[in-house]
């Protein structure tokens, strides 16, 4: 396969392999946190947890085993940057893994490679075998007395919900990826109810060269809330789909002109679990303080039946819920019958206005993440799209 | 199952064991090189797992039914998952299935009659950029068409 | 408690919770929160739930369950907690920093509304055609949010067929609300292993392994799961109709046999709290309702008592004296939940198993044999009827081994529930009979035989008579009032050591032709222990196959059931430890009011040892009437 990609200046700058690890090796654990602090990096998995307040509870705490885990389970339709960043740029994100297990005294990483990537497994093992040679990985790393660091990848099995890092500590564990209750948290009680980090592909790809150029070169990148840059992941209606690294705030028609879009009719901004932007809010910008996402954007053109995508979300929730929770398991199926109710033109409006407030509570009583995310693009395609919706297809069968 | 072939399966579970560790963290990736093996994962297999690891069987067939890419029933010796997901959607996927299910003649969700084909569909494989994608067993093809789709099929049969 | 706190598996289930401090007095030990403006101070780690229940705020719940880790999974329980986004499970939730809760605010009241919309849309059948029909944790909760309709539809097909393969339990998978409080009742309290979450998405649903039905699986019918669901998911298989049958058919002689703990348990299904005792209010009522003779199970749990115990001290007599290879220690047999148990998990240890039967199969077998012929009475004419606080009973009458009377020896073994159902049916309120006897011939029996129902009460009752025997003192010159206090209470496993010391008595009449003195016991240390809870007595066994202390134990007593019987499958739901706690005061108080308390001293025994099985104890005859033998199952499915 061939991966087309735009490169930026932060994380597809010039890197020279080790070069992170001997830095960090040189300097203390305490700089290494003040670096990650000073450089404001945010995971990039979607959610935005600044990493050095991770880093630093786990680095803290006192346990005989601690873990860092890389979530290389990218599910979240519409993403594939850490496919690139795996293939082509495995020296980032490992040696970023090293560098954590160094801050946080942990002896061993996790790489959590979902199942669709097999294909990958042969050469990434290659490469940690390279390291190993290197003395980049295993005892005394680089000379490093007392500084024993290894990585394993252990592969998904198909679960979209082992993205979310509870159910993937759980599917590590050898169990279903069920979620779980929230306290305590995996950097107290994480993998084998040790102190654990996870992190996204994409954030620990960034700690390299937040090492080797410091913190501030990192924040001088992005906007005041957002630093650095982002990996986005562009697929469907435009003329150059792939990785693309922009700085954060870039706008959605800055983005949709780069990769050569016309005609866009919405973009749906974080994948399924994320919300749907309209012509008419194209000037929004890509940052946490505006439109936050783990960088999946996926480009609808005008010939596009909005409908036709939401309905494919659905279906993609109803199976990629656990089941555990009620309002996940139960409340995406409402909503698929909504979809397809709508789709035959035998709906009442105030039944799908039932069905968007039962949208609102699975936002807030759902167990993690999938159910708190999975109705966001039904309230807000229905909200943007009701004409086309409402008027076109449903034909005004609506009573 | 066969006293023999029972025998050969508890030395290939022992091994495994052996391999990933005696603790319930092993349990999925034994599954997964068992699965790899086999195609699925028969019931005297995962008993044996159970026993080895000191779980209930019902607990190691609760978590292969969670997940996709782990099955109890046999399936063909090449699983083809074709991404239905909203990217490869948009690209053609379903003109790819069409071709798909009418060389092999069968549908999704089923198994050819000579075991060698199961076709299945599968929630974003990762190729959104390059769709419509599917993987067989570990290989993934990207940018299919139904003419380059029904050749790969023929180069595998 | 129990077995709580030493859990395993499954899955998000695991308790993943914040230890409370021991010391609360320690800085930060406690913390005060604020719940609708309401503040109290309660420990770290105290769950929101917790919490609320101390500041009298209810707090609606379903998958949580007292005996049973956190789930989280149904959140009827969510609140809002001040600063966090989202709402936040109670049940779940541990305190550990400051905060302010809110139980009631818009939000959250909606949230409630559409789960339970969500739950009853998905809910199969109609609340007035079900057995659990106002006594269903859904319905109450629909009642208390009002919910008057069912916004999100609601199924009009079963999406699951009816699981009826078993003797003891009954699964109908679409009347489950996916509470998981049976998976984690199966493997986490009861280490069973038979029920899990299966498939995920909109198809998880519990299952068996490969979905097999219960009587293929190695489900050991303890029926625990039963008493925790809370909805009509899981019932007992019922035979009331047969019995029903049976009363009105004339030619039919209907005789029923009465367990101590459905009687402690019983006047929960009509209104009283927990710990009242209907023992001789339920005579009469069984006798209203048609039938023919009611029997105390407590005779032949004194039966028991002699066989079991003689059984022990000709194990003991065989290893000491003759040197021969007997399996020691010595597990008590009574309980068919933990007998299915061992066949499946420890089959090697099946020679270790008292070979006598339960009380209720002796006096299956005694029936139809010994009052039959007593009263004149064709057995195939009698129809006999168990009352008991046990589903897996309804297996172990059914098994096929249990006919050596030459007839099935217990036709029906019926829980309290469903006695008390039949009770309602003939329009009775029990609790206001007149009191009445027992019918002869076997009358009234010992409160030895009564305290069978609490867990460490067979080992109670044997040890009563056991150092009676052997010592020639009264148990109650050796432990207060004859009460073996470390034998009571809900610890998970209870172990004691009596040392015998140097002077025995003389041999009893009844064990004269089995042992000629007691003087190879002298100095000895009788060892013994007692678990209840399957979880528990894997425990045991595991440290017994390790060669632990356990294994140095001369006689165990193992119950399925948390609690023992009367907390048993067949028991009024719900069930707590409090609630069990009281039953066996219940239980514990009514013997201690009787003048009869020692199975040895129960005249009716000692007259079938007169008139019927007059070889004695571990006889000829008792073997045939009264012992039986177990099946190696395996742990494998084919």
């Amino acid at each position: 396969m061939e991966n087309k990609k735009r490169k930026g200046d932060v994380l597809f700058s010039k890197y020279n392999r080790g070069e992170g690890i001997k830095k960090a090796l040189s300097i203390t654990r305490e700089d290494i946190l003040f670096e990650l602090r000073d450089s404001k990096l945010k995971g990039r998995g979607g959610a935005g947890f600044p990493t050095a307040t991770k880093w630093t509870i786990v680095a803290a705490a006192i346990a005989d085993q601690k873990y860092i885990i890389c979530n290389a389970d990218e599910g979240e339709p519409g993403t594939f940057k850490d496919r690139v960043l795996l293939l082509e740029y495995p020296e980032l994100v490992f040696e970023g893994m090293v560098i954590a297990g160094y801050t946080i005294g942990a002896s061993k990483g996790i790489v959590y490679l979902r199942g669709e990537y097999e294909y990958m497994l042969s050469s990434l093992e290659d490469y940690l075998d390279s390291m190993r040679k290197d003395n980049l990985l295993g005892k005394n790393i680089l000379g490093k007395s007392n500084f024993d660091f290894d990585i394993i990848i252990r592969l998904g099995s198909g679960a979209y919900v082992c993205g979310e890092e509870t159910a993937l500590i759980e599917s590590l564990e050898g169990n279903r990826g069920e979620a779980r209750n929230r306290p305590p948290y995996p950097v107290n009680t994480g993998y084998l109810g040790m102190p654990t980090v996870v992190n996204n592909v994409e954030t620990l790809a960034s700690i390299p060269h937040i090492i080797t150029k410091g913190g501030e070169w990192y924040r001088k990148h992005g906007t005041d809330k957002s630093s650095g840059s982002k990996l986005f992941s562009v697929s469907g209606d435009c003329l150059r789909p792939g990785v693309y690294e922009l700085p954060w705030g870039t706008t959605i028609s800055e983005l949709l002109k780069v990769v050569g879009a016309k005609d866009t009719k919405a973009v749906q901004v974080g994948g399924a679990s994320g919300i749907c932007i309209p012509k008419s809010q194209f000037d929004r910008s890509l940052a946490y303080e505006d439109v936050a996402t783990g960088g999946s954007i996926m480009i609808f053109n005008e010939s596009r039946n909005m409908l036709h995508v939401l309905k494919n979300f659905m279906e993609f929730f109803v199976e990629e819920s656990c089941g555990q929770c009620t309002p996940c398991r139960l409340g995406n199926v409402k909503l698929l019958e909504g979809v397809e109710m709508i789709e035959k033109g035998e709906y009442k409006f105030s039944y799908i206005n039932q069905l968007k407030d039962l949208g609102k509570t699975m936002q807030v009583a759902s167990k993690c993440g999938l159910g708190q995310s999975s109705s966001n693009a039904f309230i807000s395609i229905l909200e943007n799209y009701k004409e086309e919706i409402f008027n076109g297809n449903g034909g005004g069968n609506g009573k | 199952m066969l006293v023999m072939e029972k025998n050969a399966m508890t030395e290939e579970i022992e091994l495994l064991v052996s391999k990933y560790g005696q603790n319930r963290s092993s349990l999925i990736p034994i599954l997964q090189d068992i699965q790899r093996k086999h195609k699925f994962i028969p019931d005297f297999a995962q008993q044996e797992v159970a026993r080895l690891l000191d779980i209930h069987p019902v607990e190691v067939f609760s978590v292969i039914s969670f997940y996709s890419f782990l099955n109890t029933t046999p399936k063909g010796k090449y699983i083809v998952r074709l991404c239905q997901t909203i990217s490869c959607d948009m690209q053609g996927k379903a003109s790819v299935a069409k071709a798909i299910e009418r060389e092999l003649g069968i549908k999704f969700g089923e198994t050819s009659r000579d075991n060698k084909f199961t076709l299945e569909f599968a929630n974003c494989v990762g190729m959104c950029d390059q769709g419509p994608a599917m993987i067989i067993n570990e290989r993934v093809y990207s940018k299919l068409s139904p003419e380059k789709a029904v050749q790969i099929l023929n180069e595998l049969k | 408690m129990e077995s709580k706190g030493d859990f395993r598996a499954p899955v998000s289930q695991t308790p993943h919770t914040i230890e409370k401090p021991k010391d609360t007095s320690t800085i930060g030990g406690m913390i005060s929160v604020d719940i609708n403006e309401k503040k109290i101070s309660v420990p770290l780690g105290t769950t929101i739930l917790e919490a609320c229940k101390i500041a009298g705020i209810t707090i609606p719940t379903l998958c949580h369950h007292e005996d049973l880790c956190v789930a989280g999974v149904c959140r009827i329980c969510v609140v809002e907690v001040q600063g966090m986004r989202t709402l936040q499970a109670s049940c779940a939730f541990p305190i550990t920093s400051p905060i302010k809760i809110r139980t009631s605010t818009p939000m959250v009241r909606k949230a409630r509304k559409h789960i339970l919309e969500l739950l009853l849309s998905e809910h199969y059948g109609e609340c007035y055609a079900c057995f659990r029909n106002g006594k269903c944790e859904l319905q109450s909760l629909a009642k208390e949010y009002a919910i008057d309709q069912f916004t999100f539809g609601h199924v009009t097909e079963p999406q699951y067929e009816i699981d009826n393969s078993s003797y003891s339990v009954i699964r109908e998978m679409s009347k489950c609300v996916l509470c998981k409080r049976c998976v984690r009742t199966c493997i986490d309290l009861q280490e069973v292993g038979v029920l899990e979450s299966i498939d995920r998405g909109d198809k998880t649903h519990i299952g068996t392994f490969l979905e097999k039905p219960l009587a293929d699986v190695i489900c050991i019918n303890c029926g625990q799961c039963i008493n925790r669901c809370p909805t009509a998911a899981l019932r007992a298989n019922d035979p009331s109709d047969e019995i029903w049958a049976a009363i009105d058919d004339p030619n039919k002689h209907v005789v029923i046999q009465t367990a101590p703990s459905p009687r402690a348990a019983i006047g929960e299904e009509f209104g009283l709290g927990a710990g009242h005792s209907m023992t001789r209010e339920l005579n009469t009522a069984l006798r209203r309702i048609g039938f023919d003779r009611v029997f105390d199970t407590n005779f032949t749990a004194d039966l028991t008592i002699i066989e079991e115990g003689t059984e022990l001290i000709l194990r003991l007599y065989k290893a000491l004296v003759k040197k021969e290879q007997v399996a020691l220690p010595q597990f008590t047999s009574c309980s068919p939940g933990w007998v299915k148990f061992i066949e499946h998990y420890y089959p090697e240890y099946l020679d270790n198993l008292s070979s006598a039967k339960s009380p209720q199969q002796m006096f299956g077998a005694l029936i139809k044999t010994f009052y039959a012929e007593k009263a004149g009475i064709d057995p195939a004419n009698i129809v006999s009827v168990a009352v008991m606080p046990c589903s897996a009973k309804k297996f172990e009458c059914n098994r096929p081994e249990m006919n050596d009377s030459g007839y099935k020896d217990v036709d029906y073994g019926l829980t309290t529930r469903e006695l008390a159902k039949m009770i309602k049916e003939a329009g009775i309120n029990l609790p206001e009979m007149p009191k009445s006897n027992f019918d002869s011939p076997f009358g009234e029996a010992s409160g030895a035989g009564l305290i069978f129902g609490a867990t460490g009460g067979v080992m109670e009752a044997a040890i009563r008579s056991v150092v009676e025997f052997v010592l020639g003192k009264k148990a109650e010159d050796i432990f207060e009032k004859a009460n073996i206090i470390p034998l009571r209470g809900f610890d998970g496993i209870k172990y004691m050591e009596i040392p015998i010391g140097d002077k025995v008595g003389p041999v009893p009449q009844l064990l004269k032709s089995l042992v000629p003195n007691w003087d190879w016991l002298k100095g000895a240390t009788l060892k013994i222990a007692v678990a209840h809870g399957t979880a528990n007595a894997k425990k045991i066994m595991d440290d017994i196959k390790a060669g632990g202390k356990f294994s140095e134990c001369h006689f165990i007593e193992f119950m399925a059931c948390p609690g023992g019987c009367i907390g048993g499958g067949g028991q009024p739901i719900p069930t707590t430890p409090e609630i069990r706690r009281l039953r066996a005061q219940a239980i514990y108080s009514e013997d201690e009011s009787l003048e009869l308390r020692k199975s040895h001293d129960n005249p009716h025994v000692v007259k079938i040892y007169q008139e019927f099985l007059t070889e004695g104890p571990c006889s000829h005859l008792s073997h045939k009437l009264l012992h039986t033998h177990y099946l190696k199952r395996g742990r494998y499915i084919a």
